[in-house]
């Protein structure tokens, strides 16, 4: 059972206001429960909750470098085996430390299936250094360093699916969740952390400021990615995909237009080509998941 | 108890003496004896720690990271390559006052690759706030470990020590050691007890950003630290000489220097062949005499500056070259000696496992006397 | 104060920081049209919602940053953002 009433994240830390990771950060920690220690690489994270001397953590949580979080996380779960602690390692990290300069820590530690729980919080780019392109920036995406101009759409590349790949490490229990859909996002928390195993969960966090909408539309343009298929809430235990949420899915331009990273496809005018491409990229999501109701 | 070992595993047992909890491995020649032995010694039964095979030497020390704050004495060996890999993760566990040990069997720096000796790998990261120590032989790399441990964990120290040895020189040669007893290491070496730890009871933040505001002062601390580990070293050397029988309160050591004219300057094993030439240059009257630089951080400046303070010519023997500059020690050296009239000379040689004989310590020590210096030495002029 | 060593840090200084100061809108919290359902305290970024009797949760103007979050997805429309005055 989830314990709402956890509140281990402290008010004044310097996130932009309407932060979809500091909403996701303080409900991961309710779905973690009291007995954890966090591992977080550097990121938005990281930086907005310690400057020194001022640490938003009421839980234990180190920081060490960029891309050595699940490297880490397993140094501290064998020195609990070894002490016979009974605390949680919970790593939670941004997409870039995650999908691109952590990939080599990641997949040993989930080749060797420390009993960890790593949380990538996803807000599709490097944010903390403003906004440039990560493995997990969507198709056409514009960020600092794949922006859209006269000769460019933006991202030219398609989503790093980390999940499939760590499912492919052999993962017991790996998820995607988002931050709109709270009452899932936490329970699917609580079993990574209590499936023994290495663990992942992939959690969209819009971003504002990132993505450009108003900080009140958070929750909003979440739901909307999961509405449209292009980012799809489901759990693969043991590999195999169970449980995808189901949606009566809304036309892809409906998410795009209400983010200025996707202005481009519609301003000076639309761009058909290109939305018909993303919309492609939706409708093989809701094929491969069966999302459509 | 005495026994022949080959270097990797007389370091490996005064590893496994040292009871570390959490042990990670990555192979790399030529010190993978020291993690297979280790391997070995947990597949038995010998060693009662986790042992992490990670995917790079990167990951090697950011588990050591993990587990030393977790709580854990921690280990892992590496070299030249993997040592270069862990560049930034050694001046992040060096700022965050981690007390983690790790062997470096030291051997020179790709391109071009070579596996064998020069203590490049080490010396490159001298700014990075790990102590440096350099053992002569087998005897000195195994001791080394239970002392750098014991300086580490100081609560007033709190910081990580390489225990440099020469690759293949020392880590491949068979040796006769004096292997400590359990008993007598525990009595030296007591359990792991964390400054701090990360600790759902007691919740603590490490690793935070520093702003301007802050982080000059958090690197002085870092110095002051490394300046204590100079006492330190001499106070669990005094005591290792009380427990073992074996000195280890220098940080630096003379033969045949307290009436040398002449004095070379060396670390690590370099020395033993130092030792025996200097035996028969004196022979020949040559009033010639060796400082031995058994901690290279903190640098036992003052230390030197007295040892040398009656000499009338330095040659620094250096196994590394700074380039586009001199030689490391060399340069150091020569800053402690600035202002006296001693005559300094830095001599390059034994890059890259290039071998050194006592013929060359002769030419060497003759090189200076004629007041020539700065060089490379040994050079095949046939390749230039 | 003397630093920590190795910049490390125990909670509680994170208070010291009054983000409430970044603030353009500021919440207001109706009780009449309070489900309870407790949404607001869930999405809040801050946290800084706290429960101070039945339906009535108000929020610590210390530390709300104005983002409006709340006044959004309150299902009871009980929440409304009104402009700071200068």
């Amino acid at each position: 059972m989830v314990d709402k009433s956890i509140e281990n994240f402290e008010c004044g830390h310097r996130a932009c206001g309407g932060c979809g990771a500091a909403t996701a950060v303080r409900m991961i920690l309710k779905g973690a429960g009291e007995d954890v220690i966090v591992v977080s690489p550097t990121g938005c994270l990281e930086v907005f909750t310690t400057p020194y001397p001022e640490t938003a953590w009421k839980v234990p949580w180190i920081h060490s470098l960029f891309e050595n979080a699940a490297a880490v996380a397993s140094g501290i779960e064998a020195s609990l085996k070894r002490q016979g602690r009974s605390e949680k390692v919970l790593v939670i990290g941004g997409d870039g430390a995650t999908v691109d300069i952590g990939m080599l820590c990641l997949s040993g530690a989930f080749e060797r299936n420390h009993d960890i729980t790593y949380i990538c919080y996803d807000n599709e780019a490097y944010m903390n250094t403003g906004i440039q392109r990560s493995g997990a920036t969507p198709f056409d995406a514009s960020t600092s360093t794949s922006p859209a101009g006269s000769c460019s759409m933006g991202n030219k590349h398609a989503k790093k699916d980390v999940p499939a790949i760590l499912a492919a490490h052999g993962s017991p229990y790996v998820a995607t969740a988002s931050l709109s859909y709270p009452t899932d996002l936490m329970k699917k928390v609580e079993t990574a952390v209590n499936t023994p195993g290495a663990t992942y969960i992939q959690v969209h966090a819009p971003c504002c400021t990132g993505w450009g909408f108003e900080g009140d539309q958070t929750v909003a343009v979440g739901k909307l990615a999961i509405e449209t298929g292009l980012w799809v809430n489901y759990e693969m235990i043991n590999g195999v995909v169970k449980k995808a949420k189901k949606v009566k899915r809304k036309p892809v331009e409906e998410y795009l237009s209400v983010q200025k990273r996707f202005r481009h496809l519609f301003k000076p005018k639309r761009n058909e080509e290109e939305i018909a491409k993303i919309q492609a990229i939706a409708d093989a999501n809701a094929a491969k998941f069966g999302i459509d109701i | 108890m005495k026994e022949i070992l080959e270097g990797s595993h007389a370091v490996a047992e005064a590893v496994r003496l040292c009871r570390p909890q959490v042990v990670s491995a990555y192979p790399i020649t030529p010190q993978t004896h020291i993690v297979e032995a280790l391997a070995s010694m947990v597949a038995d039964c010998k060693l009662d720690a986790e042992y992490i095979c990670v995917e790079s030497e990167f990951s090697a020390l950011s588990a050591c990271i993990g587990a030393s704050t977790a709580g854990s004495r921690t280990y892992s060996a590496t070299t030249a390559q993997g040592l270069a890999l862990m560049f930034e993760v050694c001046f992040n566990a060096a700022g965050m006052r981690l007390p983690i040990v790790m062997t470096i069997a030291n051997r020179a720096m790709s391109a071009p690759l070579s596996i064998w000796n020069d203590q490049q790998d080490s010396i490159s990261l001298r700014d990075s706030g790990w102590i440096q120590l350099y053992a002569e032989d087998n005897q000195e790399a195994l001791d080394l470990h239970l002392l750098a441990y014991r300086v580490c964990e100081d609560h007033d120290i709190l910081l990580p020590a390489f225990v440099c040895f020469d690759g293949f020189i020392l880590s491949h040669t068979y040796e006769p050691v004096d292997m400590p007893a359990q008993e007598e290491v525990d009595a030296y070496l007591p359990a792991f007890n964390p400054y701090q730890r990360l600790d759902a009871k007691d919740p603590i933040s490490f690793g935070m950003y520093a702003t301007p505001d802050y982080y000059m002062e958090f690197r002085y601390e870092n110095q002051r630290a490394m300046l204590r580990a100079k006492e330190a070293i001499v106070k669990y050397g005094t005591l290792f000489k009380e427990q073992f029988g074996r000195d280890y309160s220098g940080l630096i050591e003379g033969y045949e220097l307290e009436d040398a004219e002449i004095a070379l300057v060396a670390m690590g094993s370099i020395c033993g062949t130092v030792k025996d030439a200097i035996d028969e240059m004196r022979k020949d009257g040559i009033k010639v005499g060796l400082l031995k630089i058994r901690c290279f951080r903190p640098f036992p400046d003052e230390e030197i500056a007295a040892a040398l303070a009656h000499v009338k010519t330095v040659a620094i023997l250096d196994k590394n070259v700074s380039l586009g500059s001199k030689g490391a020690v060399g340069l150091e050296i020569k800053d402690v000696l600035y202002g006296s009239s001693i005559a300094v000379y830095d001599y390059i040689l034994g890059l890259g496992g290039r071998d050194i004989r006592k013929k060359d310590i002769r030419a060497i020590t003759k090189l200076a006397e004629q007041g020539s210096g700065d060089m490379f030495y040994g050079l095949r002029e046939e390749l230039l | 104060m003397p630093l920590n060593v190795g910049c490390t840090a125990r909670p509680g200084r994170g208070r010291d920081n009054k983000t409430g100061s970044w603030r353009v809108f500021y919440p207001i919290f109706t009780e009449e049209t309070c489900s309870g359902c407790e949404i607001c305290i869930l999405l809040c970024p801050e946290g800084c919602i706290e429960k101070q009797g039945e339906k009535k949760y108000v929020p610590d103007l210390d530390y709300c940053k104005g983002c409006g979050l709340c006044a959004e997805e309150c299902p009871g429309d009980a929440i409304t953002m009104e402009k700071e005055e200068k």
